[in-house]
């Protein structure tokens, strides 16, 4: 058995650990800075084309928008369906205040705050008497929620642009800020999960009158996750904004909402890298089979319908990726095997 | 087994994604026949490429199909002719399904697969988004179906697109040409709107009307409005309208639409004359009593029965290709190519030093677009400063339980 270096007195979580903290903290930052490295070399170096780096970027918004509906879907257990609301909330919110400051580094963090505030506030409103029901009903009333913002934009043409759309939003969306805002986003729902409160949100999720029983504020939890889902789908929207330059309210819908959910559901509810790799594949894979022409719609369909009957948990069930753990098993892997080799050494001896 | 599945799921996710790079860098499945070189007169090997941008899926499909359809019949004509001073069209297709976002990831795509133009897109918002990306590539762009006029103007920041054009007329345009014809040939004193409040068409269309009804001193006696596409029940408003008892009721949306409204309002008690705009195209097909249409007007691009050789030819040229007959649309989309190749061949002859795609040579094409003055067959076309064309509307009438070419009326 290995012991961890800081760790005088092992316990049962210490023991797997045979990276510290320190350490891993470190591998994970390298790893983040060279796919970054990589990633502006790629596109500055015309390495890949216009397209492939359009579709990157808008995979980096739906990461952010299927790992923050993951949270009420996956962590929380609730149905959800009004995601694309809170990004319209924070789509328009963000783009608003971007042109309503000068242009510059600072006024764009403070717009994409400003719209992940915005769409947390308008998610413990919606979050207080939405989480008071389950189920279908809570999906229900959260599609109803998600058409009303649409309706409110639609009938704002003087604030939002209306139907028309809002154009002339600065276009701050580049690679490295979205990329930036996809890490702090996963970093801060990986941390909030492993926290006191995400082991809350867990145990709602496995039986809320259990969870009760223990003393767990449900409601205050189950409002806290909600609204935390809300207000990353708003700093989402903002960035989505900032791609785009025009918003329009038709792309806030229902179908659109639906989309997000499928994405999560499809790389396994309460997995990060599930919801990840789907948002990437569903993202891009319009983009990809173009060639096929209408057949591509057939071939989405018929992915879900598989993925449905195989997989009924997503593709990653509730797997989670941990690059150090990864690194770790390799480590544990290679000792325990030179170990088994040795005992076969001595045995055929 | 499950895992097995699963990772095999997985694998074809992500081999569909590689393989699909791979194709994706040639063009994408090309619609047109390229004519055997030994019967076309001096053919080169050289080919131009012209990218089509429009929803072929989704909601809304049919107008860009019939988009593509008119484009393809025009190029698959001009290809026919030998091309471009011998250099052949090949033209390269995308399907943004009606999506503001994939609309911009497919101006890309066809960036990078070497367009020297675009025809499209062909729905509003998509189109909006394009532009506002092509406008820094100076591409040149031309819409068949994109009628708001944020499409070539940009009103905050007061800049015109130079860069993109459009075959159709916009929505104000439409709505003008109504409320005059409603004054002068209708003779007509008190109007009524039924607006879908979530459609910038309807909207833009409605706005307009209303602006040159009181200009010419007809009173609009009731606005109201519904609030999507999906609506099914109009008897409220109709009843409000009805009320009114107004002389016209502008309804500035699709013929889905129309279709439902058309049987409601007969049953609402109204017999108000009704006015359309070219959203109404096609709703002949739709509407199941054609009888409770009489009496109503809409403008369109053109009309199947007017008689003008150019008119005529492209109707049957049309339906020798497809079967079927031309909508406006597609007659719109006819003259779209038209217009952009006209552009084309023009630098190809007095400039043909200028290398495809470059900077030069796209603002050699937008200079030429912009000059335009020729006859096509949706009429005779010239741009004004905002790069909207100005020609005649026809004027489609129903009576009798039967539409028919009423006349052309405009400018």
């Amino acid at each position: 058995m290995t012991k961890t270096p800081s760790s005088a007195s092992p316990s049962l979580y210490e023991d797997k650990r045979i990276i510290s903290m320190p350490v891993r903290y470190l591998i994970n930052i390298v790893a983040i800075a060279v796919f970054m490295l990589i990633g502006n070399l790629i596109i500055s170096e015309g390495i890949i084309n216009r397209t492939y780096t359009t579709i990157l970027l808008q995979v980096g918004v739906y990461i952010i928008l299927a790992v923050s509906l993951n949270i009420s879907t996956g962590y929380l257990g609730q149905l959800p369906l009004g995601h694309a609301g809170f990004m319209a909330v924070g789509a328009y919110v963000g783009a608003l205040a971007w042109k309503a400051m000068p242009h510059g580094l600072g006024y764009m963090i403070i717009g994409l705050i400003v719209a992940g505030i915005a769409a947390g506030i308008v998610g413990i409103i919606i979050g207080i008497p939405a989480l008071r029901l389950r189920g279908d009903y809570l999906a229900i009333l959260t599609l109803g929620f998600g058409e009303i913002i649409r309706i409110i934009i639609i009938n704002l043409p003087d604030i939002t642009g209306g139907t028309p759309g809002l154009l002339n939003i600065p276009k701050y969306s580049n690679f490295n800020v979205i990329f930036i805002f996809v890490i702090l986003t996963c970093y801060i729902i990986h941390t909030m999960m492993k926290s006191r409160h995400g082991r809350a949100i867990l145990s709602i999720r496995e039986n809320e009158i259990a969870a009760e029983a223990c003393g767990i504020n449900t409601t205050y939890y189950k409002v806290m996750a909600f609204s935390v889902s809300a207000a990353l789908a708003g700093v989402a929207g903002c960035l989505y904004g900032g791609l785009q330059g025009s918003l329009f309210p038709s792309a806030f819908g229902f179908m659109d909402s639906i989309n997000i959910l499928v994405m999560v559901v499809l790389g396994g509810m309460g997995s990060m890298i599930g919801s990840v790799l789907a948002a990437s594949v569903l993202t891009a894979l319009p983009a990809m089979l173009q060639f096929l022409a209408s057949y591509r719609m057939v071939i989405y369909s018929v992915l879900l319908i598989l993925v449905m009957i195989f997989k009924p948990s997503g593709l990653m069930g509730t797997y989670d990726f941990s690059l150090t753990g990864l690194i770790e098993k390799a480590i544990i892997k290679i000792r325990g095997g030179s170990k088994n080799n040795a005992k076969e050494g001595q045995a055929n001896e | 087994m499950k895992k097995f599945l699963s990772i095999a799921l997985v694998l074809v996710l992500i081999v569909g994604c590689f393989a699909a790079c791979g194709n994706s860098k040639n063009p994408a499945a090309s619609g047109t026949d390229v004519p055997e070189t030994d019967e076309t007169p001096a053919v080169s090997g050289e080919t131009i490429k012209i990218g089509l941008l429009g929803n072929t899926t989704g909601d809304n499909s049919q107008y860009g199909i019939a988009v593509f359809n008119g484009a393809k019949l025009y190029i698959d004509e001009v290809n026919a002719a030998g091309g471009i001073n011998g250099k052949l069209i090949e033209v390269v297709e995308y399907d943004e399904e009606g999506d503001s976002q994939k609309a911009i990831t497919g101006y890309n795509s066809l960036v990078d697969s070497g367009v020297a133009g675009i025809i499209g897109s062909v729905l509003t918002a998509p189109t909006v988004a394009a532009v506002s990306v092509a406008y820094e590539d100076n591409m040149p762009m031309i819409s068949a179906s994109a009628t708001a006029s944020a499409v070539t103007y940009n009103e905050e920041s007061d800049t015109v697109y130079s860069n993109m054009f459009r075959s159709c007329f916009i929505d104000p345009y439409q709505g003008e040409i109504m409320a005059t014809f409603a004054k002068e040939e209708l003779g007509a004193a008190t109007a009524a709107v039924l607006v879908n409040s979530g459609s910038d068409y309807s909207v833009g269309v409605a706005a307009a009307f209303v602006e040159t009804c009181n200009e010419l001193g007809i009173e609009v006696v009731a606005s109201e409005n519904y609030a999507g596409s999906d609506t099914v029940d109009f008897a409220s408003q109709l009843t409000n309208i009805a009320a009114k008892n107004p002389d016209v009721l502008l309804i500035p949306d699709y013929y889905n639409i129309i279709a439902l409204v058309a049987e409601q309002a007969a049953d609402a008690g109204l017999k108000t004359a009704l006015l359309g705009v070219d959203g109404w195209d096609t709703v002949a097909d739709y509407v199941t009593d054609l009888s409770l249409l009489d009496g109503a007007y809409y403008c369109a691009g053109y009309s199947t029965e007017d008689t003008s050789d150019a008119v005529q030819g492209f109707i049957s040229n049309y339906e020798a290709k497809y079967g079927d007959t031309p909508n406006m649309f597609s007659a719109q989309a006819y003259d779209a190519a038209a217009i952009i190749v006209a552009a084309m061949t023009k630098v190809d002859t007095e400039a043909p030093e200028l290398e495809v795609g470059s900077d030069e040579y796209r603002q050699a094409v937008v200079d030429a677009m912009k000059a335009t003055d020729a006859d096509f067959v949706t009429g005779h076309v010239t741009y004004d400063e905002y790069n909207n064309p100005q020609k005649t509307a026809a004027i489609i009438g129903f009576a009798d339980g039967a539409s028919s070419f009423w006349g052309n009326f405009g400018a």
